[in-house]
């Protein structure tokens, strides 16, 4: 079954989905780490997260690290034989347990072409999200290549394909959620525009609970209303910047994210593990992480009714930005390009050339991420103005750490109060 | 903050500066970059120009970069896993060229995928030719700026009026 049909049919019968991100160098771990994740008490789907070598198309590394022993930070699908990767999945992915292919590559038609090969439907990513966050690749190149990748997609694989957008993650912390959602959306209709029906957009938990509601709905709004003819979910992702150092600060972030999920109706949840600060999680973290997200989500009311049910703020922003781009030009790759050119879209802290970088961000004493700087996005009627300033180390690691922080006080004070 | 230099300053006027700039760069798989803009902030508050060369730098725009501006230090930054690897790799690169032998060269971050690097690993690292290696730990950024700041007392980035 399709990957996008199989999550929307277990939301339906009050099931959050549960995913892992996890990757290992080789087959025979990735499968274990496979049949652990769909063995899990939870309701799941696999994944299989490629290593930074092969995103980057630099496959005599991945050679040289398999031969010498040093471990990958992922697999490396291009690199093994598609019946080496049909081998590892055989009897594994199945009409109840799909599988998904994570990478972040600019440059990712060999691996569509090695997924495609291996029997696998679905995957990830996104002209802008797998390009500005990941690496010196030209945005104008990323748009091409996942323009062929929705080609290839569309021609090769086994059954339907499935495409998430990764635009609602970007850079992994301190990008306000308008624009996280902005993203998200416009990166589902560049999919949509190039024959993808079956499409989940992301969105990644941030630091207020609240505002967070506000993005979820705003993006199903905007969704609702975009993609009326797609078959869609949302997917959110567990906290994606700094994350908590102690164990038990890690697991309760996690459950938030499964809280945000179920209250938010998303489909779909992508967990972190308690190792996340730290290293490559074990597939036994994997696992742990897995079933307590589920057990949270299971114990969470859905739908509770969120305070700003249209999106709020967040919807206004978003909601703007979206059409900032879409009168960029009807191809919207190109006014994709265009948009960041003329600093429409700007992503806070991004390096790469093809970002303008003038915007700034800030979270306020709500805990929720606002813009100090809006550089040239076309929101200064929609959000008030704010007097930015230059920011030190020591202001960047405060922002960073903000989560991080918060959650590993709370648990070492809780730690503590047992002590006593 | 410079991502990719516009133009590389030429030989003369790195001849005529006190000290030349440090260089921030991840390795060329590497994508990350909060590490990077924290780093550039970190060594300009301590009077530093910093030439930050962004995520996944090959190594030949590493090298070219260092033989152009025979910085005060280079300093690689990596978290995705692979540091290890790579800064073995680039390292020697580096060390190759006869111009940047004396230059002070550092690594740091998460090097490998298994939460701290075995002691042989970072004694690899320093025999290829690193100066010294911060693997992982908030320690790692205060003894970084020890070793910066004791490199040289903080001077104007001036000509030298000769
Ligand atoms: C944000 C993030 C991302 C963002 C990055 C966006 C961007 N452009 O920067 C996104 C989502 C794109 C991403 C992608 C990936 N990530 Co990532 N990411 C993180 C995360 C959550 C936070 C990193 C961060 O923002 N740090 C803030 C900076 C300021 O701190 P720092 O990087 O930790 O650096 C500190 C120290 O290490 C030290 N330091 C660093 N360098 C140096 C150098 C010197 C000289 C010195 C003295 C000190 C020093 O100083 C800093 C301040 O204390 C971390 C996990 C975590 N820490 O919570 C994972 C993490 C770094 N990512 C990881 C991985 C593996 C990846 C991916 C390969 C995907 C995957 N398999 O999971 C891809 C990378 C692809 C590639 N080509 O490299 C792993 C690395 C595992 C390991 N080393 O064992 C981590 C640890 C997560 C995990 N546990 O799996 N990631």
């Amino acid at each position: 079954m399709n990957f996008g049909d199989f999550v929307r049919r277990c939301h339906r019968a009050g099931k959050l989905v549960v995913q892992p991100r996890m990757g290992m160098s080789s087959p025979a771990r990735m499968r274990a780490g496979l049949l652990a994740t769909k063995n899990a008490n939870a309701t799941t789907v696999g994944t299989i997260t490629l290593d930074s070598f092969t995103r980057n198309g630099d496959l005599a590394s991945v050679e040289r690290a398999l031969r010498d022993g040093v471990g990958l930070n992922g697999y490396p699908i291009v690199h093994y034989d598609p019946d080496v990767t049909r081998a590892m999945l055989d009897g594994v992915m199945a009409a109840d347990f799909p599988v998904q292919v994570r990478h972040g590559s600019a440059r990712p038609l060999p691996i569509m072409k090695a997924l495609a090969a291996a029997g696998l439907h679905a995957t990830e990513g996104g002209p802008v999200s797998y390009c500005l966050p990941y690496g010196r690749t030209p945005l104008a190149e990323s748009v091409r290549n996942w323009a062929a990748c929705c080609a290839v997609l569309r021609d090769s694989v086994e059954g339907e394909p499935h495409v998430e957008t990764f635009g609602g993650c970007m850079m992994g912390q301190l990008c306000p959620p308008s624009q996280l959602v902005a993203l998200s959306v416009l990166e589902a209709m560049f999919f949509y525009q190039h024959g993808m029906r079956s499409i989940s957009v992301s969105y990644a938990q941030q630091t207020s609970v609240a505002q967070d509601l506000e993005a979820l709905a705003a993006l199903r709004r905007l969704c609702a209303q975009l993609l009326p003819h797609a078959r869609w979910h949302v997917v959110v992702y567990a906290y994606m910047g700094l994350y908590p150092r102690t164990p038990a600060g890690a697991m309760t972030l996690l459950g938030k994210a499964a809280e945000l999920a179920v209250r938010s109706g998303s489909e779909r949840l992508i967990v972190k593990t308690v190792a996340e600060a730290h290293r490559i999680p074990t597939i036994e973290e994997n696992v742990s992480a897995l079933e307590h997200a589920a057990a949270v989500a299971g114990g969470t009311v859905a739908h509770a009714p969120a305070r700003e049910p249209d999106g709020g703020q967040v919807y206004a922003e978003a909601y703007t930005l979206v059409e900032a781009v879409l009168n960029c030009g009807s191809d919207i790759g190109a006014a994709l390009s265009t948009a960041f050119r003329r600093g429409l879209l700007d992503v806070p802290y991004c390096v790469h050339p093809d970002n303008a970088g003038r915007t700034r961000s800030f979270i306020d004493t709500d805990g929720r991420l606002q813009w100090a700087d809006i550089g040239s996005l076309p929101l200064s009627g929609v959000v008030g103005r704010r007097r930015s300033r230059s920011v030190t180390a020591a202001d960047l690691m405060e922002a960073l750490s903000h989560i991080q922080r918060v959650f590993d006080a709370e648990a070492l004070e809780q730690a503590n109060r047992r002590a006593l | 903050m410079s991502l990719l230099p516009g133009k590389a300053a030429g030989r003369t006027d790195i001849a005529r500066c006190r000290r030349g700039p440090v260089i921030v760069s991840s390795v060329a798989s590497d994508a990350h970059t909060w590490n990077l803009v924290y780093l550039q902030l970190v060594i300009e508050e301590l009077g530093y120009e910093v030439v930050n060369l962004g995520p996944c730098v090959p190594d030949d725009l590493l090298v070219q970069e260092c033989r152009a501006r025979l910085p005060a230090m280079v300093v690689i930054s990596s978290v995705n896993g692979h540091g290890y690897q790579e800064g073995l790799r680039v390292v020697q690169r580096l060390r190759a060229c006869p111009e940047l032998r004396g230059i002070p060269m550092v690594i740091g971050g998460k090097l490998g995928i298994t939460g701290g690097e075995s002691s042989g690993h970072i004694d690899d690292l320093l025999s290829a030719g690193f100066d010294a290696v911060f693997d992982d730990g908030t320690a790692g950024i205060a003894s970084f700026r020890r070793l910066l700041t004791a490199l040289s007392p903080p001077e104007p980035m001036l000509e030298v009026a000769s």
